[in-house]
């Protein structure tokens, strides 16, 4: 025989599943959520989306020419990033929040503590938090299906609030910040807020488009449903029995809560980030409830009336920890199956 | 009954290729290689000379310790000698060449046990499962009358008779089940009788169907239950089975005798029986030659100690020029890299792979996905065992009890980052500190 016999440790027989493949899974599962953003609020949301896709691949690339490492963007992971970064901002956010977002996520927060598998906080989440050092960007709204923003528009060397004056007149203010003061959102419909029909981040408001992606990431095997359960659960939990609006036990105001803000979004696409949850089933259900505590507690009680990025944040240093206090019982000791002897 | 375990995979089976394909019998070669170490614990020494003529089933090589159990010659011809020649474990080991007359002298005094089955003994049946040099046949290649001495000796409850067979690609145990049910049953029932039990279960995994309707057909007049599992891999690992039939796992470093379970292989089962009603030790056994390189993959009645080459041979050689040669299947066998070994007892299959089957990444890496935590079924954290591993923190590895690990290969088969988790587990093992 011409060719010499490989010789390695078992097995010898692996799936064809790739990270690569797992992260393309997450990308097309993001489709639909990237559709409505344009259907919503225009072209200028795919150029926003485009362009920090295009700043994260380019920053892993560039970092790894300069630490002359080889590269890894075929892994995916940087438009994953980009993608989730863009649905993060208001589609009235200049191009360079994005860059400067990308920036902090890929160099900052991922590459140098070592690349994918490595950071202990979500890229997308943590380039989010820093960029809330411009709030004023981060938090003008426009109402979706409006007149949109042209593609070129672009507030480079403003303060993001001289908007266009047509478009002055549909900035809105998000239900979130109705909700914070115990009221339901005047003249928003729950079906408004299922489809989306709302002031909010790009990717974060319409719900339909992200339950559809979810569905693909649980059949497709990419999560598991402990982390989306666990924290919307909790959220729910708590927002039903102890409502703003005083009371106890308005479903109304819970359905609102869950429908609004990064909630969505965050349960299905970065709560669940591999990297930066726990790894046991157990723990990721802990991760989940954690998540929900924090979320509701931030809503409730902070500054800013949206608190899913913080939330997760906080939980994500905790992630392995949790693992560490969730381990699966050893097979063979306890649980009764071993009564024999 | 829950009938399964938490974990495991559902890989390709790629049985398919030979499911169907009826034994066929292997000319045996000109020279026959029997390396003297073909079981679990101590290793034998010839009992003839060189030059020796031997005859076929004729004892070659014995050891009287308690952990060993004689080989028999394959064929009839003469005794070369003790060359150091590969063996399956990857070594050159003494291995005994017999070079072959053609004739297949039987050896005159191998004669069927002519008294009533019924009036054997356990002893007796002990010193049958000895004589016949019959080994654990699915791969642990564990002597069977040592095992049914321990078994004898603590109390059994459950007998569990594995065909589950759930490696990929092997097919040996399948066929044998649809074409010689009634050697298995009888087999089983010299087992129950030696451990004085009335039943046992035989497991079989759902995906072999003909294999269920033969052997429930010759199973029919005898308390021996047939049980349906799930095709799940590692489905036919001992632990897996013995909590997929009876509920129990077997507590760390503890047998399956321990909690009442023995474990028996259902080719086991047959050569005992060929022992006893026909006088033939183990000198031949059904090995599955398959895999992407292999133009005709085949079910082969195999003597023991036939090279491999004259396995591909006869299964019309190579589409191409292999990449792999795998002795047992892909998920535990081990990679093999010269042809001339020999087919030992416990070879249940040949694989030869053209490279489809393994994907391999530059960088390994990590993503935390929890997907060897989601298969293992031992409820290990791979991840975190090989990260300590590979810091060679193999206390931290001990306190994650990687002494649990198995090799089954699942966390290595799943994982989207292509790490080498068992690898990483076995270094750990090896380098687990003292006390």
């Amino acid at each position: 025989m011409a060719k010499k016999l490989l010789v390695t440790s078992s097995p010898h027989y692996r799936s064809e599943r790739t990270t690569g493949k797992v992260m393309l899974d997450v990308i097309i599962a993001m489709f639909p959520i990237s559709a409505m953003s344009v259907v919503y609020f225009g072209w200028r949301a795919l150029a926003l989306t485009a362009i920090s896709v295009a700043a994260c691949i380019a920053f892993e690339s560039l970092f790894n020419l300069i630490a002359k490492k080889n590269n890894t963007v075929s892994d995916l992971s940087a438009v994953v990033t980009g993608m989730l970064l863009s649905f993060n901002l208001p589609v009235t956010a200049p191009y360079w929040i994005a860059v400067v977002g990308s920036f902090f996520a890929i160099v900052v927060v991922k590459m140098l503590f070592g690349g994918l598998g490595k950071n202990f906080a979500n890229p997308a989440l943590a380039a989010r938090a820093f960029l809330f050092s411009w709030p004023m960007l981060m938090t003008t709204f426009v109402k979706p299906l409006t007149r949109t923003l042209p593609v070129f528009y672009d507030p480079i060397f403003t303060n993001g609030a001289e908007l266009p004056d047509y478009i002055d007149s549909v900035t809105t203010a998000t239900p979130l910040a109705s909700l914070k003061t115990g009221a339901l959102p005047d003249g928003t419909s729950i079906v408004d807020m299922f489809l989306g029909n709302i002031g909010g981040c790009m990717g974060e408001v319409c719900t339909a488009a992200i339950l559809l992606g979810g569905i693909y990431l649980l059949l497709r095997r990419v999560i598991t449903w402990h982390i989306p359960a666990a924290y919307l659960g909790t959220v729910a939990l708590i927002t039903f029995v102890f409502p703003l609006t005083g009371g106890n036990f308005n479903w109304q105001f819970m359905v609102y809560e869950l429908l609004s803000g990064g909630l969505m979004l965050a349960a299905f696409f970065m709560a669940t980030d591999y990297v930066t949850a726990p790894v046991t089933a157990r723990g990721k259900l802990l991760f989940g409830i954690g998540c929900g505590l924090l979320t509701v507690f931030l809503r409730y009680y902070s500054g800013y009336s949206e608190g899913v990025s913080y939330a997760i944040l906080i939980m994500n240093v905790l992630a392995v920890p949790i693992d560490k206090i969730t381990k699966p019982r050893r097979f063979g000791i306890g649980g009764g199956y071993n009564d024999a002897k | 009954m829950a009938f399964s375990f938490k974990g495991g995979i559902h890989p390709d089976y790629n049985k398919e290729r030979t499911y169907a394909s009826p034994i066929e019998v292997l000319p045996p070669t000109e020279e026959m290689y029997l390396p003297l170490s073909q079981h679990i614990g101590a290793p034998c020494t010839p009992t003839v000379q060189p030059g020796d003529h031997v005859k076929m089933g004729q004892i070659i090589a014995d050891n009287p310790v308690a952990m060993a159990c004689p080989i028999h010659s394959p064929v009839s011809g003469r005794f070369r000698g003790v060359v150091q020649h590969w063996h399956p474990s990857g070594t050159r080991q003494p291995t005994m060449v017999i070079e072959n007359d053609g004739l297949d002298t039987v050896d005159e005094s191998l004669h069927p046990y002519e008294g009533d089955l019924d009036d054997l003994t356990p002893a007796d049946i002990i010193q049958f499962a000895r004589a016949s040099g019959t080994v654990g046949m699915g791969g642990a290649a564990f002597p069977l009358h040592v095992k049914l001495k321990t078994a004898l000796d603590k109390k059994i409850e459950t007998i569990i008779i594995n065909g589950s067979e759930c490696e990929p690609f092997i097919t040996a145990d399948h066929r044998a089940m649809v074409e010689y049910p009634a050697t298995i049953i009888n087999g089983v029932k010299l087992i129950m009788k030696c451990l004085n039990k009335d039943t046992a279960v035989v497991a079989i995994e759902s995906n072999k169907p003909d294999a269920i309707a033969s052997m429930s057909k010759a199973a029919e007049d005898s308390d021996i239950r047939i049980c349906e599992l799930p095709t799940k891999y590692p489905q036919g690992g001992e632990k897996q089975l013995i909590k997929a039939i009876t509920g129990r796992e077997i507590p760390p470093g503890k047998l399956p005798m321990d909690i009442g379970c023995a474990v028996f292989n259902v080719d086991t089962c047959a050569s005992l029986f060929r022992y006893v009603s026909k006088g033939r030790p183990l000198t031949k056994r059904v090995c599955t030659v398959s895999g992407s390189a292999v133009i005709r993959p085949a079910n082969l009645l195999v003597r023991i100690g036939t090279p491999y080459y004259a396995l591909f041979d006869y299964c019309n050689g190579f589409v191409e020029d292999p990449y792999k040669i795998i002795s047992g299947g892909p998920m535990m066998g081990s990679a093999q890299h010269a042809l001339e070994t020999p087919v030992v007892k416990n070879t249940s299959a040949l694989l030869a792979f053209c490279g489809d089957e393994e994907s391999f990444e530059d960088n390994p890496t990590c993503t935390r996905c929890g997907k060897c935590i989601e298969v293992c079924p031992m409820r290990l954290l791979p991840t975190y065992i090989y990260q300590h591993a590979l810091a060679e923190e193999f206390a931290e590895c001990k306190k994650l009890n990687v002494t649990d690990c198995i090799e089954c290969g699942c966390c290595s088969y799943v994982c989207p980052g292509k790490l080498h988790l068992v690898q990483a587990m076995r270094m750990a093992k090896g380098n687990i500190p003292k006390n």
